[in-house]
């Protein structure tokens, strides 16, 4: 059931259960982990609509997860401003070697996903990263390195 | 200088809680507006103020809230943009994290003013802290009574939701934000009919950018003379501009419209970054075109802007020094254009993608004699032929970058390797 993505839009008629897809999708995600054609079937289900809607929507945005991801997503973004001051290259060759993977792939032990991602609007405190919903700053290796290490034992 | 407006609350300690903005004078204008004052009489002030949209087109918001049907029989609603995703911008985050009543108070007069009973907050899907404060902001208003059903004992009536976004640039298009409220692909629609007459659930919809609505209960409480003897003639107000890249000090920077990159880049964001030469600026985010340092005395603002060849946009300030290799810059532009096309327009879904392979392969080293020219004849190809201005911002940064620094293409292409 999600339930908390049916109620929150306001009734409009038909138009109203395709715009809780969003959020819909969103709930998906959370129960079965990312996005596969169980989970989008289950949204079709839910808000009685056909699979082909829930495809053309999950499909466009790039925060839903078509694929396994790691315990902690971290996306470094690597905008302009992030290469500019030096950052995004080096954070994210130092991730690849440090967690052993290419961008876009998980640990073997499915602890972590690396990816780039573009702004995050953090220019003024680049280089900047994300990982699952906390923003780090002003990122220096030696802080990552350490991120990493606290995540790892945890 | 210009005393503090939309950053006044900035530092307030938990000014993100309702009290303590009701205690810094919040709220206020709201009470104004909808006690004091008819719909059309804001619409009519926010005329006078000259205030113009904060999200990168500048169109005169007073205007906008004008060209909505006045029928009081039909259901209008009001799009809080706040999907700021336009690289080297961050004020819209900043705004809300640190003082989302400051916003909210806006949208509800805004909402008063055309007569739209619904509100929509379509949030970025990477701003988490935007997001618990909007939601933590607009339940507060709900207590409070500024939200509801016949706010401050009127005939006035305002639902908000709070809405997030799933990551995708696009969506702070207007009409592809709408389409993503209705659950569909972020897709821009053509224009006309306009949002105001055919918008959200094909009903009137305003679609209003953060800025510009932290904008309104300032105008409401201090008047429209006082907020347009601010800045310049077609550029009133104050402004948030973010300044990022080589200079000492990013950061948002609240100043008069109309300010000098100068004074903005060496008078407040400190200078050039450990005292090396400026080489290129871009004025408001990656999809304005470059200026280089003759253009440092131009005013930034929406009317003299262009008249360098640029553009205000969101008044994003990107910075870039002697040691910047323009090939390598504009290859990461091109990178987060070819992501963030949303395929629907050809010209803009392929030319970004060759784009970004002809200044790949020039930065590797690669390049081809005619790279140059291909890439101008690229432009061409994309520039006016999209259904979004985001064609013509492709190609932006490529076309004026090659108008100031073709040499430096040429020497990558010739010498396989950067001047710098």
């Amino acid at each position: 059931m999600l339930p908390q993505a049916l109620d929150k839009e306001p009734q409009v008629g038909d138009l109203t259960r395709r715009s809780a897809l969003l959020d819909a999708l969103y709930a998906a995600q959370k129960r079965y982990g990312y996005l596969d054609e169980e989970a989008l079937r289950h949204v079709a289900e839910q808000l009685s609509l056909p699979l082909k809607d829930i495809y053309s929507t999950a499909s466009f945005y790039s925060l839903y997860r078509t694929k396994p991801t790691g315990q902690y997503l971290i996306q470094v973004c690597e905008g302009l401003v992030c290469s500019l001051r030096g950052g995004a290259e080096r954070l994210v060759d130092y991730l690849r070697e440090k967690l052993g993977i290419e961008v876009g792939e998980t640990t073997p032990d499915g602890k972590f996903t690396l990816e780039t991602v573009q702004c995050l609007a953090a220019c003024d405190s680049s280089p900047a990263m994300r990982i699952n919903d906390e923003l780090y700053e002003n990122l220096t290796l030696k802080e990552v390195d350490a991120i990493i290490e606290m995540l790892a034992g945890g | 200088m210009l005393e503090k407006v939309l950053l006044k609350n900035v530092g307030v300690r938990y000014v993100e809680r309702i009290g303590v903005y009701i205690a810094h004078g919040g709220y206020q204008a709201v009470r104004k507006a909808l006690l004091e004052l008819e719909p059309q009489e804001v619409i009519e002030m926010v005329k006078k103020s000259g205030l113009r949209g904060r999200g990168g087109a500048g169109f005169p918001t007073g205007l906008k809230w004008d060209f909505m049907p006045k029928d009081p029989n039909l259901t209008k609603y009001l799009c809080i943009n706040f999907d700021e995703g336009e690289t080297g911008t961050f004020k819209d985050r900043y705004l809300v994290e640190e003082d989302p009543h400051q916003v909210l108070e806006g949208a509800i007069i805004a909402a008063y003013a055309v007569g739209a009973s619904k509100a929509y907050i379509y949030t970025r899907g990477e701003f988490p802290l935007g997001l618990k404060r909007w939601i933590k902001a607009v339940a507060e208003a709900y207590g409070r009574g500024f939200l509801g059903e016949n706010i401050l004992g009127t005939d006035f009536s305002l639902d908000v939701y709070v809405h997030s976004g799933a990551g995708a640039y696009i969506c702070g298009e207007e009409t592809a934000l709408m389409n993503s409220l209705e659950g569909k692909r972020g897709e821009p629609r053509i224009k006309p009919p306009f949002p105001t007459q055919v918008g959200l659930f094909g009903q009137p919809t305003i679609i209003n950018n953060v800025e510009t609505l932290a904008c309104v209960p300032h105008i409401i409480l201090r008047g429209p003379e006082w907020f347009a003897s601010i800045g310049t003639e077609e550029s009133t107000g104050p402004k948030l501009f973010s300044v990022s890249g080589h200079v000492e000090k990013p950061g948002n920077y609240e100043l008069p419209m109309g300010t000098p990159l100068r004074e903005i880049i060496y008078g407040h964001a400190g200078g050039i970054k450990d005292g090396r030469k400026l080489k290129a600026i871009l004025p408001g985010g990656v999809s304005t075109p470059m200026l280089t340092p003759e253009h440092l005395d131009v005013p930034m603002a929406f009317e003299t802007l262009p008249k360098v060849g640029s553009m205000l946009g969101t008044g994003a300030v990107i910075v870039m020094d002697e040691s910047t290799c323009i090939v390598n810059a504009v290859l990461h532009m091109a990178r987060f254009f070819a992501h963030e096309s949303c395929s629907k327009c050809v010209p803009c879904r392929v030319g970004t993608h060759v784009m970004t392979k002809i200044l790949q392969r020039i930065e590797n080293g690669e390049g081809r004699e005619g790279d140059v020219d291909q890439l101008l004849d690229l432009c061409n190809s994309i520039r006016g032929k999209t259904f979004c201005p985001m064609g013509d911002a492709t190609t932006n940064p490529l076309a004026s970058s090659i108008q100031y620094f073709r040499e430096e293409y040429e020497y990558h292409i010739r010498e396989k390797r950067c001047m710098v």
